[in-house]
């Protein structure tokens, strides 16, 4: 839930060169406390790279990132040795983190609440239940800033729901900013309020969802796109006689022209906005 | 009551769960000094961001059907079930007397919703709320 209370991420002209390729470039983003925020992109967008920027395990190349307070960070890997069992991850997880931040009666709680018995083996778990040890292992150091990548890929409907649901319910009790990388938007669209889209190594959108949303319009009218201004267009397609079109709303003439009466006009979904500026021809330049 | 959010059905999240609750109030499995579930059980069961759950609250708030106490929870203040008044209890025994003979009539459910609807937009108007 939102505190208003500043900046939990602020992202400035952030570069990272891997030899002659840049996996991030001139990313500027700020991030405000108690967010829960999607990072999207398509697989190489550079969302791993920021999430381990971020999270103090890669030096950036160029600009800055700032990060306000303790910072947990989940890799995709999730980071468990499969011949422990629960209770011995827990514990050496307390040896390992500094004893003023690692909260283990909280940590050993969440694990408890998710049915998982303390003495199984991490390697005899479901997905579904080593991701739930590892993000109480991440809660556990009560962090600020919670760096998800990939949280819930490799798992069942039921298991996705329940991480999520954990993850969520937890940092909002607590006031912990998220951003959870993800490239299935639907995993998202309902659990995320503010959005950072990365393509190409750059961020092209960046915001509260319902404000972004509410930025756009979703035109549909006959082939051809007659009366839709080329200027306000992120990405139009046509199918068949229709064609739909994903615009910028601030572009649209003000009162409605006469040339976009005939257009039916929607607030767009979060995946309707996200697909537009995935594939839009513009490939630089924040949006 | 549990919540249930249907992803794909274009309604809004936070309409859909008032819309639960206001069923729920009618059909009184939620009655007066029921505690709704607290926004982080909600939020646990569907995986939905906690704003979703405050908004919905916040608009059966304004509606004057709950009412939240700090600390304690959100509370049923105001049901919507029918009054069990003798003009109630007469206009149910002649609905149901219609909709035997629509079965009779080989009506079915879908046709017998769709007469309701429409019958009921021209007497109220076409708001479902």
């Amino acid at each position: 839930m939102t505190d208003g209370t500043g900046v939990a991420v602020r992202a400035d002209r952030l570069g990272k060169r891997y030899g002659a390729r840049w996996a991030l470039r001139d990313c500027s983003f700020e991030l405000p406390a108690g967010r829960t925020a999607a990072l999207v992109g398509p697989n190489g967008a550079g969302k791993t790279t920021l999430l381990m920027i971020a999270a103090g395990l890669l030096r950036p190349t160029a600009g800055t990132a700032e990060v306000t307070g303790s910072v947990g960070f989940l890799a995709q890997s999730k980071a468990l040795y499969r011949t422990f069992r629960v209770a011995e991850m827990l514990r050496l997880t307390g040896r390992l983190e500094a004893a003023e931040r690692w909260d283990g009666a909280y940590a050993s709680r969440l694990v408890d609440e998710a049915g998982i018995d303390t003495e199984r083996r991490v390697g005899r778990l479901t997905p579904g239940e080593r991701a739930r040890v590892a993000v109480a292992l991440a809660l556990g150091r009560r962090p600020d800033l919670l760096l998800l990548d990939e949280p819930l890929a490799e798992l069942d409907p039921l298991a996705r729901r329940q991480v999520m649901g954990m993850v969520l319910a937890e940092a909002s009790g607590a006031g912990t900013t998220v951003l959870m990388s993800s490239h299935v938007i639907a995993d998202v669209e309902e659990a995320c309020d503010h959005l950072v889209l990365l393509r190409g190594g750059r961020v092209r959108v960046a915001g509260p969802v319902d404000a972004l949303l509410d930025q756009h319009r979703l035109l549909t009218g006959p082939a051809g796109g007659a009366g839709i201004p080329a200027e306000a267009v992120v990405l139009a397609s046509t199918a068949g006689r229709q064609t739909t079109a994903l615009v910028r709303a601030a572009a649209l003439p003000s009162p409605p022209a006469k040339s976009t009466s005939g257009l039916a006009s929607a607030r767009p979904g979060l995946e309707d906005l996200v697909m537009a500026y995935l594939q839009d021809a513009n490939d630089g330049g924040a949006a | 009551m549990e919540f249930r959010v249907e992803r794909r059905s274009g309604v809004p999240t936070y309409l859909q769960l008032v819309t639960q609750a206001k069923q729920a109030l009618r059909l009184g499995t939620l009655r007066v000094g029921d505690q709704l579930p607290t926004a982080k059980t909600v939020v646990e069961r569907t995986a939905i961001n906690p704003n979703t759950v405050l908004k919905a609250y916040r608009e059966l708030e304004r509606d004057g059907l709950v009412e939240a106490r700090a600390g304690l929870g959100t509370f049923v203040v105001r049901t919507l079930a029918l009054p069990d008044s003798a003009a109630t209890q007469e206009l149910r025994a002649e609905l149901e007397s219609w909709m035997r003979r629509a079965a009779s009539a080989g009506l079915g459910r879908e046709d017998v919703d769709a007469l309701l609807g429409d019958i009921a937009d021209k007497t109220f108007g076409g708001d479902r709320t």
